[in-house]
């Protein structure tokens, strides 16, 4: 078995727990969302291309009925404060030993393949046992907080391998040609300041549709940028695909479709307004946008 | 041009504001009957794709850690530690968290931060404990309105922090995508070059956000009373 496998069968476990917890109080709809998504884990790898589609579907399904968590025992406050109180700075550590051991390992053993997410696997190992002697808790009060937390994300914790999985099905169905043979077709781009504006703004869109700047990469610079801001214009390949990378992020910043950045947060800081965070970020990356347009303009064509 | 009715699902599921993971699944399906492909062909090909992508999931097995920690009171300690420290306005301490990280993000220590394993436990509960303090004090606790603007600017610190700050490090995915992208095409460039080039809009990320941190202490300020 492969490295990457076990760090699957370990996620499969750990969601199976959460889900046998949302069983035991009675969340039939979270218990089956999280057993689905952990079969997919456990068993991803030998179940035929169909049944995993049919289990993605399933989630999908679900999440649009509505999860519906039961509201899961913790400390209550004052608990809490007194136990704040007597175990003070050391609260923090097991926080922080998760980036550090997973930075070490990245860098102690940077040759073995997938280094960085077994280190922070490890991490979470190393950061889980700490975490169990400080507070005094079993096994059992560690899967009660972390249903508690996976509660809190809800089906947005799927939502990443979604988008993924759709930029998969686009790639095959080739909408990044299309794309981009309408944006050409039908934008003039004579000068040059317009084929940089209409590539940069193009990652931003590209980015916001489908979540993941990644994606719209490929796309827009086979697409705009390469055959015209560097064929026909003579600008820095390099340059352009810096800044039209980074263009692209300004997009990610207003998108729900970014899940881990701007869902996720609003989850579980538990935030009325599902469009909070995004409504914080616009403004930035309109302005940082811009910023681009113009810093792409200056130094692409030196 | 039928294959681009995917987005349109996507857009016109924002609009309606219908379940996200609903809306993404629907694209799929959508795109891949539009490319002439049977429906059977195109669930398979959804089933290989996510199963494909599964380590984007590994993250999360920092949950029962994290959870464990807030029931030792993780929470209440940050508030407790900003309450003591003067001079620490939302504003100034958001500011510092996105300098941090930014460049921890550039010398390559992504994983510095995050959603659910930093901005949750400790840099929302310390951005509102000063978010308190700065209030007039006439004006009460934090109204949820107020409360809810805090939580999301913690949140968007540590978004654009690590946005723009990964992008100047040689070694991130992005600038690796793009190394491997201009090679296909016949274009030779260092990861090195790549990542200089990140730099001009990094700095310009920390002005122009900085300085709308230091407006929301302003707004902060002003409380209730305010315009």
């Amino acid at each position: 078995m492969t490295a990457l496998g076990l760090l699957y069968d370990l996620l499969g476990a750990m969601f199976l727990a959460f889900a046998v917890c949302e069983a035991l109080h009675g969340a039939w709809r979270s218990a089956a969302f999280w057993g689905a998504f952990a079969v997919s884990m456990l068993a991803g790898s030998w179940l035929s291309d169909l049944l995993n589609g049919a289990i993605v579907i399933l989630l999908a399904a679900l999440a649009l009925i509505g999860l519906r968590p039961k509201q899961a025992p913790t400390a209550d406050l004052p608990t809490r404060e007194a136990s704040a109180a007597t175990l003070g700075n050391r609260l923090f550590m097991p926080a922080l030993v998760i980036p550090l051991v997973s930075v070490a390992g990245t860098l102690l053993f940077s040759k073995v393949p997938n280094i960085t997410l077994l280190s922070l696997a490890a991490g979470a190992a190393a950061g889980l046992g700490w975490a169990m002697l400080l507070v005094r808790a079993g096994p059992g009060t560690a899967v009660d907080e972390g249903r508690r937390l996976v509660d809190a994300v809800g089906w947005a914790a799927v939502l990443p391998q979604a988008l993924a999985a759709l930029g998969g099905v686009f790639a095959a169905a080739g909408v990044g040609k299309v794309v981009a043979d309408v944006a050409t077709q039908y934008i003039p781009m004579s000068a040059p300041f317009m084929a940089v504006a209409v590539y940069c703004l193009g990652m931003a869109l590209f980015t916001f549709t489908m979540g993941n700047a990644f994606a719209a990469f490929p796309v827009m610079t086979a697409g705009i940028g390469l055959p015209i801001i560097v064929g026909k214009f003579g600008g820095d390949p390099v340059v352009m695909s810096a800044i039209g990378m980074l263009s692209g992020f300004c997009g990610t910043l207003c998108t729900p479709m970014a899940a881990n950045f701007n869902i996720v947060p609003v989850q579980v800081l538990d935030l009325k307004d599902r469009h909070a965070v995004i409504k914080v970020q616009a403004p930035t990356a309109f302005l940082l946008l811009a910023a681009n347009v113009l810093l792409m303009t200056l130094l692409v064509f030196r | 041009m039928l294959v681009l009715s995917g987005i349109a699902v996507v857009i016109l599921g924002f609009a309606f504001r219908i379940n996200p993971l609903a809306v993404v699944v629907a694209a799929a399906l959508v795109t891949g009957l539009a490319a002439g492909i049977d429906f059977p062909g195109v669930v398979a090909m959804l089933g290989k794709a996510f199963v494909a992508n599964r380590f984007i999931a590994v993250p999360w097995l920092v949950l029962p850690v994290i959870g464990l920690l807030e029931r030792g009171g993780i929470r209440e300690r940050a508030r407790a530690l900003i309450l003591k420290l003067k001079g620490a306005t939302t504003g100034r301490l958001l500011l510092v968290y996105l300098f941090v990280r930014q460049v921890s993000a550039a010398l390559g220590l992504v994983a510095l931060g995050g959603q659910v394993q930093m901005v949750r436990p400790l840099i929302a509960p310390m951005a509102e404990a000063a978010a308190e303090r700065e209030r007039p004090p006439e004006d009460g606790p934090l109204d949820e309105a107020t409360r809810a603007l805090v939580r999301a600017n913690a949140a968007a610190a540590d978004n654009i922090g690590v946005f723009f700050g990964e992008d100047v490090f040689i070694a991130i995915g992005s600038v690796l995508l793009i190394k491997g992208f201009l090679e296909q095409n016949h274009v030779v460039a260092q990861p090195i070059q790549i990542a200089v080039w990140a730099i001009p809009t990094a700095v310009l990320a920390f002005l122009i956000h900085g300085v709308r941190l230091l407006l929301l202490d302003r707004k902060l300020a002003r409380g209730k009373s305010g315009p």
